[in-house]
């Protein structure tokens, strides 16, 4: 019993659709399973997993941020040019977004505002400063990052290196380290951290930060990938972040949240659309299918959950 | 009446507290010791948990001081000072994380756990703790505590605060810390209290279970109204002197109408209880009162009666039942909208021909109740946040009288209401009453209780007592509402 703990539990349901997906996507297209059959699986799905992950730490203090999309889009645009032709521009206009997070973080806990209020008006914001910089698609990609992404490390592909890398990071600072207790703490009971002692402020700021930086980092992955950049070039993102989350077993409120799950959740809605046009379903379609995936997937879950909301009755 | 120790560790003098028009606490002075536990006991709105908050630091009285041994003049109380010197509480409502495992929570609460192998250091200090104080616990200190059972989660909070990082624990509050244990698991609790406070500990123990206090601590403090009204060695209390001491000068009761023989009517709502506990009954035209301590079950009973006569999903146009909100900002309120439209919310299938809400209607039937019950505005248009919590409070009474509903269910709506508004409605619910309407009334205040014809006094989630007419008075309801039963 001691080892099937809720957090376990939680990574069960996520890791057992990558599975099942991964077992359906070889068994359409044999061919996919190769070294470089994965890194093409998997390789876009790297920016994708950073920015679940940005998201997921927005979501364990309680809030979400709707600006996902079109900040990774800015991210993306700022590093196919000012990073690209005047790297010291460039890290300076990137280190002043995860100031502008932090900004953000503090308003919306000092003023009580709604969070998903704040990030739609700064989506705006974001959208507007890329247009600004790339009216039109264009930019080149840094060389270094080009080289990181592309690169062939032996018989592991390069996606499936970085997945592991992100989950692991992440889950070290999330779940393992004191700090990212306080942040949980926070999304669980504020009132409690507060009563310890803590300054909520101080941990929201951080947990805003801490997400900032790894969207910047998906935005520079996705440049990586895509070798230059477009104003509009991530805005999928908001949503694929959310639904990352949810899908690895995270919770819109109560800070409970899994950084390995977020990551199989990006994995896997990726996977999804991958194998949806294997089955030769028409674009068209695909959004709905990739829905009905999701539904299915969070069915799954609420039935577990049931367990777990029974026990602490 | 004074007994007291003489090297005071927590010293409140001659605190005053105000929460708008409640005096929660009036002039209070406390002391405690070191190596002394001391009762708390008070009915509602004694103002034991204003006590409790100032004591922690988390409240800061109007007027009154509060010195903290070895925190003489050096600035002001708070939270952060009364941790730095000992001071730790075991709150009525969880205040454990529950998406944090037992080891991270000890994170949370001892800010120095920290650094390289910070998880097996948390998970000694509250296991080793956990293990003294309850051993054979069984609690898995890597599960969280959302997955624990209540009591257990209960035996966490306790072992918490009793635990020791780089201060030890040397102020115990304990609000009701036993009411989710069972008695072994309480007795267990009980007698690490003893030890502690043998080890030059101090500890307060607020408890509704008398024989606890009388057997566990060496003094006890009675409270009533915001002061001390006993103060004693509990050497000097029994079970019954305890109780007329929390009741104050028995007034006659000012309810006109003698009781009413029901026997041979059907009641207009009945409950079933379980096992001994008496059956709930409400006659129409009557007034039943819900007593008791706050939380023990009497809001949980008011909503299940609610549930009772709802859940369909079509809005029906002749509600059999009306519900006054007690917390109006949580569950009363529409905070964005004007008076008008926070009265007429249930009325909307009575006001509306064909979809659409007749206005005028809708007005005529605000402004009638705005006269009737004294709503203090200029106009019914102005939001409702504009008006005094009372005025509020009465919003929110013309929103249920307003309905045909011949049952009102009330969930002690009154608190924090001034003296005058109350009267206002006194008179307004009896009035209704004699046309024939039936209240079922929570409150938390003796007085509003004895307007009742008839009350139910709760005690750990059910029924224990059911008083009418003349044995409707406070000795009673306190005798009722604390267990006085030989443990």
């Amino acid at each position: 019993m001691t080892w099937f703990t809720a957090d376990r539990l939680r990574l069960l349901v996520p890791a057992l659709s990558l599975a099942v997906l991964l077992a359906a996507v070889f068994w359409v297209q044999p061919r996919a399973m190769s070294y470089t059959g994965l890194n093409l699986l998997f390789n876009l799905a790297v920016p994708i997993a950073l920015a679940t992950i940005a998201q997921m730490l927005i979501m364990t203090v309680n809030d979400l941020d709707l600006s996902m999309g079109t900040f990774v889009s800015f991210v993306a645009c700022v590093t196919a040019t000012f990073l690209q032709s005047n790297p010291v521009v460039g890290v300076l206009i990137l280190v002043g977004c995860v100031g502008v997070y932090v900004v953000l973080g503090m308003v919306i806990y000092l003023r009580n505002l709604p969070s998903i209020v704040v990030t739609l008006g700064m989506s705006f914001v974001w959208g507007g400063l890329a247009v600004l910089l790339l009216p039109a698609p264009g930019g080149v990609a840094p060389d270094w990052i080009r080289a990181v992404m592309v690169s062939k490390p032996p018989l592991v592909p390069m996606a499936i290196i970085a997945s592991v890398l992100i989950a692991a990071v992440a889950h070290w600072i999330v779940i393992r380290s004191a700090f990212g207790v306080v942040i949980r703490g926070v999304g669980g009971n504020e009132r409690s951290v507060t009563r310890a002692g803590w300054s909520v402020l101080r941990a929201r700021a951080a947990a805003y930060a801490l997400a900032a930086v790894f969207a910047v980092l998906a935005g520079m992955c996705l440049v990586g990938l895509t070798t230059s950049a477009d104003a509009n070039i991530a805005l999928r993102y908001t949503l694929l972040s959310i639904a990352g989350v949810i899908l690895g077993g995270g919770e819109f409120v109560g800070g409970r949240v899994s950084p390995i799950g977020a990551v199989i959740g990006a994995l896997t809605l990726t996977l999804a659309a991958s194998f949806l046009s294997f089955l030769k379903i028409s674009p068209d379609w695909q959004i709905g299918a990739q829905g009905a995936i999701l539904i299915i997937v969070l069915a799954l879950r609420l039935v577990l959950n049931r367990r777990e909301g029974g026990a602490g009755k | 009446m004074t007994f007291q120790k003489d090297n005071p560790v927590l010293t409140v003098d001659g605190a005053s507290k105000s929460f708008g028009a409640v005096r929660a606490l009036n002039g209070l002075s406390f002391v405690l010791a070191a190596g002394e536990c001391v009762g708390l006991v008070g009915h509602n709105g004694a103002g034991k948990s204003t006590l409790v908050g100032i004591m922690n630091g988390g409240t800061r009285p109007d007027t009154g001081t509060i010195r903290i041994e070895g925190n003489e003049g050096t600035g002001r109380y708070s939270v952060a000072v009364a941790r730095k010197h000992g001071v730790r509480c075991v709150f009525q409502e969880l205040s454990l994380c529950p998406n944090l495992t037992v080891t991270e929570n000890a994170r949370i609460a001892h800010a120095s756990i920290r650094g390289f192998a910070w998880r097996r250091r948390a998970e000694r200090v509250v296991r080793s703790k956990l293990d003294e104080i309850f051993p054979d616990h069984g609690i898995d200190c890597g599960q969280s505590v959302g997955m624990l059972g209540i009591a257990q989660r209960q035996m966490v909070e306790i072992a918490m605060a009793f635990s020791e990082s780089d201060g030890p624990a040397r102020i115990v509050i304990l609000d009701e810390p036993t009411s989710s244990l069972d008695a072994s698991i309480a007795r267990q609790m009980l007698a690490y209290i003893r030890k502690f406070v043998a080890a030059g500990g101090s500890v307060v123990l607020i408890s509704h279970i008398l024989n606890e206090i009388l057997t566990t601590a060496d003094r006890i403090v009675v409270m009533k109204d915001g002061s001390v009204v006993a103060n004693g060695p509990s050497s000097g209390f029994t079970l019954d002197s305890l109780v007329g001491a929390m009741g104050s000068v028995v007034r006659p009761r000012d309810a006109a109408a003698p009781p009413r023989d029901r026997t041979d009517t059907k009641p207009i709502l009945s409950r079933r209880g379980s096992d001994s506990a008496p059956e709930f009954r409400a006659y129409a035209g009557e007034i039943v009162g819900l007593a008791g301590l706050g939380g023990h079950g009497q809001t949980e009973t008011l909503v299940e009666l609610f549930r009772g006569f709802g859940g369909d999903w079509k809005a029906r146009t002749n509600i059999r039942a009306a519900f006054v909100a007690g917390d109006r900002h949580v569950d009363g309120n529409l905070p964005m909208w004007s008076i008008l439209r926070n009265i007429s919310i249930t009325l909307l299938t009575d006001l509306t021909r064909a979809g659409i809400v007749r206005e005028r209607n809708e007005r005529a039937i605000a402004q009638s109740w705005r006269e009737r019950i004294g709503i203090r505005t200029d106009s019914l248009d102005n939001p409702i946040l504009s008006l005094s919590g009372g005025n509020q409070q009465k919003v929110l009474f013309s929103r249920a009288l307003a309905t045909r509903a011949p049952i009102v269910l009330m969930d002690d709506p009154m608190r924090g209401v001034d003296i005058g508004t109350k009267q206002e409605v006194y008179s307004l619910l009896r009035a209704e009453a004699d046309q024939g309407r039936t209240f079922v009334w929570y409150s938390t205040e003796i007085d509003e209780i004895c307007q009742c014809d008839r009350v139910y006094v709760f005690r750990e989630g059910r029924i224990v007592e059911e008083l009418a007419g003349d044995d409707i008075r406070e000795d009673r309801v306190l005798a009722a509402s604390f267990s006085t039963e030989a443990a």
